[in-house]
């Protein structure tokens, strides 16, 4: 069992190969999560416009884009769109890919947010002569973003899991770096470094999601 | 300093507004009064365009509200504003709330601002309250900030509304005073409010509304003592009972 799962000798063998797919998924996070943030934070400020000819095209593009399964998404992109003579690479896949989910996923989260703000914070803010954007950006966006951080870390922590999705793209990533040491070395133990890996990198995320939940549970009393 | 002529607003086939004018004089207060849908709300939140009126026009200090030229957030900063609920940013400091539009739409620097900010809250008596946020203060403390975040823009005109009925019976004289302060300062105001010991002490005229329209107005003795209409009657004795 120990031979199997944790063999000492293929871990010192792995490490290096593993340690760059840690290097990898980190880029990746950082690229792919502000990305969404990004995305995200303009369909929930279109969102605050009133006309239904930006309501409806942007209620359909969350919805579609919620409803997609991001591995298929990923494969289409990278797979698919070739045959349009449209190479785009691993790496400008993930990106649209995660820019496309995550910010559909963020952007319903922020809007949430906006709407949480109490209707007379923007009529104060206005009566003093703000603009709509000062107001926005003075008075409702800090407002929002606070309402809804814990679900925002909360999303943030299912994007950084979902980047092992780019080990299908052959992006050397932790997990498809894991599976190549495996397939090195004939043993599942790289695997279980990475899963490890990946818990040690979350789990203080984890801990700081459960207190703020706690935190908002308690205000709420 | 305030002119309103033939005020209708219609929320779809709702009608609040029936054809209401309100001409204010400088330095004059003037009270509204009316039961609850009566329109005076609306009324009010038409006097600096929160509210859109489907037809009329509103002038304030000259500036034409309804005209599509009109500078609205220049305006603004000349037409005061204290909400039922307060409306305090609750991310912000006390000396935060008032100095916000100071910087971002009268242009002071943070110094010039803060100066400005901590006169206007020694004005309302919370001079040492600078640092505190809205939740670690009280309602009548809140409503004065709210206060001092109007008076800070040097405003021509205040518009209140209901600015004492979400307060503890207790902390209602302290918001008082400082209206009553402000009045004495000379204070152009609106006040939409169901205080009538204010009312006669401090209100040159005093209107009451029903149903979207003036029924009558005259100094306060006159409503509240010797009313003309039956209407206002039935409303001065329901709310002295209380």
């Amino acid at each position: 069992m120990i031979e199997t799962f944790f063999n000492a000798a293929i871990m010192a063998q792995a490490w290096p190969i593993i340690l760059a797919g840690l290097g990898n998924t980190l880029a990746l996070s950082l690229m792919v999560v502000p990305l969404g943030l990004a995305g995200g934070m303009a369909l929930a400020l279109l969102s605050t416009l009133r006309s239904p000819w930006v309501r409806w095209p942007l209620m359909a593009w969350v919805d579609f884009f919620r409803a997609f399964p991001p591995l298929v998404l990923l494969i289409f992109l990278y797979a698919g769109l070739p045959f349009a003579g449209l190479e785009l690479g691993g790496f400008a896949c993930v990106g649209i890919a995660f820019f496309l989910n995550t910010g559909a996923y963020y952007g319903e989260v922020l809007r949430a947010g906006i709407e949480s703000v109490a209707p007379g914070q923007i009529e104060a803010a206005r009566s003093t002569g703000l603009t709509r954007l000062q107001a926005l950006v003075w008075i409702v966006l800090p407002q929002a973003v606070r309402a809804v951080l814990p679900d925002l870390l909360s999303n943030t922590l299912e994007v950084v899991k979902l980047t092992s999705l780019a080990s299908v793209v052959a992006l050397p990533e932790l997990l498809f770096q894991a599976r190549q040491a495996q397939s090195l070395t004939y043993n599942p133990t790289p695997i279980v470094a990475a899963a490890a890996v990946y818990f040690l990198l979350l789990w203080p995320l984890v801990r700081l999601l459960s207190r703020l939940e706690n935190r908002a549970v308690a205000s709420r009393r | 300093m305030i002119q309103a002529k033939g005020i209708h607003k219609q929320f779809g086939a709702l009608h609040v507004l029936k054809g209401v004018d309100l001409d204010v004089a400088e330095r004059e207060l003037v009270f509204i009064i009316g039961p609850s849908g009566s329109g005076k709300s609306t009324m009010l939140r038409c006097l600096n365009r929160l509210e859109v009126p489907t037809s009329g026009s509103v002038v304030v200090d000259g500036i034409d509200l309804l005209d599509p030229r009109t500078d609205l957030n220049h305006a603004r900063q000349r037409i005061g504003m204290v909400f039922q609920s307060f409306n305090l940013y609750p991310h912000m400091t006390a000396l935060g709330n008032v100095t916000l539009a100071l910087r971002k739409v009268a242009g002071k620097s943070r110094a010039e601002a803060d100066e400005i900010g901590h006169a206007a809250l020694a004005r309302v008596g919370l001079a040492e309250r600078a640092d505190h946020r809205p939740g670690q203060l009280s309602g009548g403390q809140q409503q004065r900030v709210a206060i001092a975040r109007a008076i800070a823009l040097e405003p021509r005109v205040m518009l209140f509304d209901e600015p004492t009925s979400a307060l503890d019976p207790e902390l209602v004289g302290s918001v008082l005073g400082v209206m009553r302060a402000l009045r004495e300062s000379g204070m152009t105001m609106v006040v939409v409010s169901h205080e009538m010991g204010f009312a006669r002490a401090a209100a040159d005229r005093v209107m009451f509304m029903d149903d979207g329209l003036i029924v009558e107005q005259g100094p306060p003795a006159q409503i509240f003592e010797a009313p003309l209409h039956a209407r206002t009657r039935g409303f001065i004795s329901q709310i002295q009972r209380h």
